[in-house]
This record gives C-alpha cells, structure tokens and sequence, in this order.
C-alpha cells in the first residue's frame, strides 16, 4: 500500500524526538502526537508522554506513571527536560514564531491564541515545529509578533536567551527544515517523497536554502507503518490534517 | 454566603484574579453574578477562558492581564478575539511561566521574580515597563523581572470546601487557584458541594486541599457552577453548550438571544435554562 503523504508527517515529526532520551516529548496537534508515540513505541523507549492532560501515561497510552499538572509543566519547561513541537501561524527564515495575532499588535487585524508559553519553551527547552499547510502566509519575511524565539532575536538578546536555546526541526506537510546553517537560517533538510524543491520555494515567503541532491524524507519501516494505521490511528484522522 | 454577596465586594477599577485554566474549572457563577452588577473598568487577571469572554462582552474590562484566551476544544474565545479586534481594552499579554511567576511573586510579598523567558521576544516590546535584572552571583545572566501580580479579589471554583473556607480539588489538575487565592486581599471560592470539614479525607488525600481558610474571604455553594467549562470529576465540559456559545458570540443579534435566555436572570435561572436546552438537544 502507498505510504500517504500524513503518514511520512507522522515519521518526520517521530524523528524530531530520535536520541532526546528521557525527557517529555510535548506534542501540538494530532500528527506530531502520532509522531511522539511513535518514536516512544520504536526508537525512543524513553520519551515520557502526557494524557493532554495532567497525567503521564505509558506506551499503552492509557496506564498512569505519573502526575504532571500544569505547575509541574512549566517547571519542567524550566528545567529543560522537555521537546515540545509547537504550532505556527507564522515563522520566518531565523525561526521566529507568532501564535498571537496578525497585523498590529495593539489592535490585530486577526486575534489569534495569545503568547501562550512560547517565550519560556523557546528559551529553555528545545522547540520544533509542525506546519501542516506549508504556504507564503506562514513562511514569512517577519512575523507579526515574536512569541516562539529565533536565532537571531535570541542572538540579540544576550547569552541568558542563547543559553538553553535551540529549535532542532520544522515539520511541514511538503518537507523536514532546520537550521543548521553558518548563519542559523532555515533550510531544507529533506522532501517528502513526491515533492519538489521548486515546489517548496513557492510555498515559502523567503528565500529558500535547498541543496542539490536533497535527500527525501525516510521510508517508514512495515513495523512503523502497521503501528501508525493499526494502532496509532486506526480511524485515519491524520489524512484530515495534511491534505492529500 | 451567596454569590451576590460575594461578588458585592468588587468595586469598579479593581483588580480581580480568576482561577481555572482556558475552559476548565472556571468560577462561571461568581462571573455570571459579576456580570449582573454595574462594575466596570476592571482589570482582570487569568488564564483566560469564557470568564475573560463574557466579562469583555459586558463592557466590564479595561485591562486584561494574560497569556491567551481559549476555549480549549475550541482554540480561539470569540469575544475576546472580537474584543481585540476593536481594540476595546488595554491587554498586559505575558508568557504563560511569566503570568506564573507574578502570582507567586505576590504570594511571597516580593516586587518581582527573575525568570528567563521573555527575553528575545516581543513580549518585552509590548510591556515597555518590564525590566530585566542582572544576577549578583559570578554567573551575571541578566533576566526579566517580572513584576508581583498583586489582586485586589480572588475568584476561584473547586470540588469541595467546608463552610470556613477550607478547599478541596479532586481532579487532576489544582491550576493555580491557591496562589490566585494568597495573592489577592479577598478570595471567594465557591464550590460543587459544601461538607463539613470530617468528609476530606474520605473523598481524597490531605494533598487535595488546595486552598486553606486563612486565604479565603468567603465560599458559596454554586452546584454546577463551573458550567459550561470542566469540573473533573464532578462533570466534563459541556461540549455542546460551549459550541452554541461560541456560534452566538460570533453574530450580534444570535449573541443577543443568548443573553436573553441563558444570562438575563439570576443563577437558578440560567441552570435551569441549560438543563432545559440540554432536553432539547435529546429530544
């Protein structure tokens, strides 16, 4: 059977959280939730995960291991032991990030969700991100406000901000991205299977790094594929958040 | 004491901090009682859910100190988007560990708490009077000092509480209602059911009591008085009332027949008319 275009997502965003160890894997939005149990059923063993709620749970996603209440999250923000994929509604090339509002900020053209904690998890923990539309209206050259933190604005701010900063990976529904560059901007790191560099570009606002001979992203194993569509998600919800 | 009486301490201009989280475990009856008073001009402090929606809707806020304001299952309050789309209150917008640090600034009577979060994002734009400090110590990093959320009132709704003021959460989750609680010069707590204080620990452990008389003005018993946001384990969020909330709030005159039957008598009255409307929707 074909491998979907939502079921390479589940992969890609599983990758992000490859040899953290033991530490939470906080994932946004059901792919990259997928992706997390994914990661702690096959490579990651030792990824902790949430209920949504206030409880750990095992790889059942059901058996209570701990408590984890939303004071005991922030602290645990803090303390670093943590790898959250984060939503976008918009990010630029150096990784700055808006889930706030678009347009003016004292009176937004569009009231999104507010700050919410993106400030603490980009300066204290590792935060990726998950696109599930790749488009110019989220690539884009500035964000309206800067929520998540990016290099260069981390940069900026001195050795506390750049201190425990780090964004490994942004996942989108057309490619894997990071920014492992000189200059710490973004970069294609891997297609999807079926996706064109030029493609990319388009749906990016920016001007995109993407190396000739870009890998495509990894072929899921049987075993990972059995697990996404036999265990995971039997009811196929993941197609209705990457479009075909 | 009632929730009228426990909201006739609020005075316009003052500062009122309101527990739960987004749409979970919100004091809805001490804010529908607000709501029925003529205070405004209030500056209201949560992590925002309908209590921010429904007090910006009624014209009663001035300032609103927050990270974000949901729904939870649906991502985006309506009227509190609609709100700052008009630009009709002043907003303190914090990071979330930001907002955490200022109630346990005030809490512990200190002017502000250092924390690293904020630095590098525009949340530091937006609040030009946020400072940041530099550490004594041989490290030297420089951190912002958020500044102490002090309130003047504390309301906040939990599962159990003994007449003296005494709280008892047995959900997973206290929020931060203690803290909302020590940091204001009042707190009202209401509550599913009061109990004499003999039946805490036959419901849940010693941990549970999250919120000690010393800290509480007054409790009222408001049954079902979270609704329509969660209250684990008494009852799960009201999924179907919270949609036609948010569809009402997105059309003026749909919001006006909204107002009309659920939110123009007192609490008895908009109890019973959600429990008629939950008939008709199994009907």
């Amino acid at each position: 059977m074909t491998v979907t275009r939502a079921e390479y997502c589940v992969l890609a965003c599983a990758e992000a959280w490859r040899g953290d160890g033991e530490v939470l894997a906080a994932p946004m939005g059901l792919v990259p939730r997928l992706g997390a149990r994914l990661a702690r059923l096959t490579f990651a063993p030792d990824l902790l995960l949430t209920d949504g709620e206030a409880l750990l749970v095992g790889a059942d996603d059901q058996t209570v291991e701990g408590w984890l209440p939303y004071r005991r999250h922030l602290a645990l923000v803090m303390g670093g032991r943590r790898h959250v994929m984060m939503g976008a509604s918009q990010l630029d090339a150096h990784g700055n990030q808006n889930i706030s509002c678009i347009g003016d900020w004292k009176q937004p053209r569009r009231q999104l969700l507010g700050v919410r904690g993106a400030p603490v998890n980009t300066l204290n923990n590792p935060t990726s991100y998950w696109v599930p539309r790749h488009s110019p209206r989220v690539f884009v050259e500035r964000v309206d406000m800067v929520c998540g933190v990016g290099y260069d604005r981390a940069a900026a701010a001195g050795p506390s901000a750049t201190r425990f900063h780090r964004i490994p990976r942004v996942v989108t529904d057309l490619a894997v991205l990071d920014f492992d560059t000189p200059d710490r901007t973004l970069r294609v790191r891997s297609l999807h299977p079926g996706v064109s560099a030029e493609r990319v570009r388009e749906a990016t606002g920016f001007p995109l790094a993407i190396a000739d001979g870009v890998p495509a992203t990894r072929e899921p194993t049987a075993e990972e594929l059995r697990l996404i569509r036999e265990v995971l998600d039997p009811a196929g919800l993941r197609e209705r958040e990457v479009r075909p | 004491m009632s929730a009228e009486e426990a909201v006739g301490g609020i005075e316009s201009g003052m500062t009122v901090g309101i527990g739960g989280w987004g749409s979970r475990r919100k004091p809805m009856a001490l804010v529908r009682a607000l709501l029925r008073t003529d205070v405004r001009d209030l500056t209201v402090v949560s992590y925002g859910g309908p209590d921010v929606g429904l007090l910006a809707a009624a014209g009663k806020v001035r300032k609103l100190v927050t990270a974000f304001a949901t729904l939870d299952s649906i991502p985006l309050e309506p009227h509190f988007r609609a709100a700052r789309e008009r630009a009709d209150f002043e907003l303190v917008e914090l990071d979330e560990a930001m907002f955490l640090w200022g109630l346990t600034a005030a809490v512990h009577r200190l002017p502000f708490l250092p924390i690293r979060a904020g630095l590098g994002s525009d949340v530091m734009t937006v609040n030009p009077g946020l400072r940041t400090v530099v550490s004594p110590y041989e490290d030297g990093e420089e951190l912002v000092a958020v500044p102490a959320l002090r309130l003047d009132v504390a309301l906040v709704h939990l599962n159990r509480a003994d007449a003296q003021g005494n709280g008892q959460y047995l959900g997973p989750d206290p929020y931060f209602d203690d803290l909302f609680c020590e940091a204001a010069e009042q707190a009202y707590l209401s509550c599913e059911r009061v109990v004499p204080a003999a039946e805490f620990l036959a419901a849940a452990g010693p941990q549970s009591l999250l919120v000690g008389r010393h800290a509480v003005t007054g409790v009222i018993e408001t049954p079902h008085g979270a609704h329509f946001t969660s209250c684990a384990p008494d009852y799960g969020r009201d999924e179907a009332f919270q949609q036609a909330y948010a569809k009402a709030a997105a059309d003026p005159a749909a919001w006006q027949a909204f107002t009309r039957r659920f939110l123009a008598g007192d609490e008895d009255t908009y109890q019973a008319a959600v429990a008629a409307y939950a008939k008709e929707g199994t009907e």
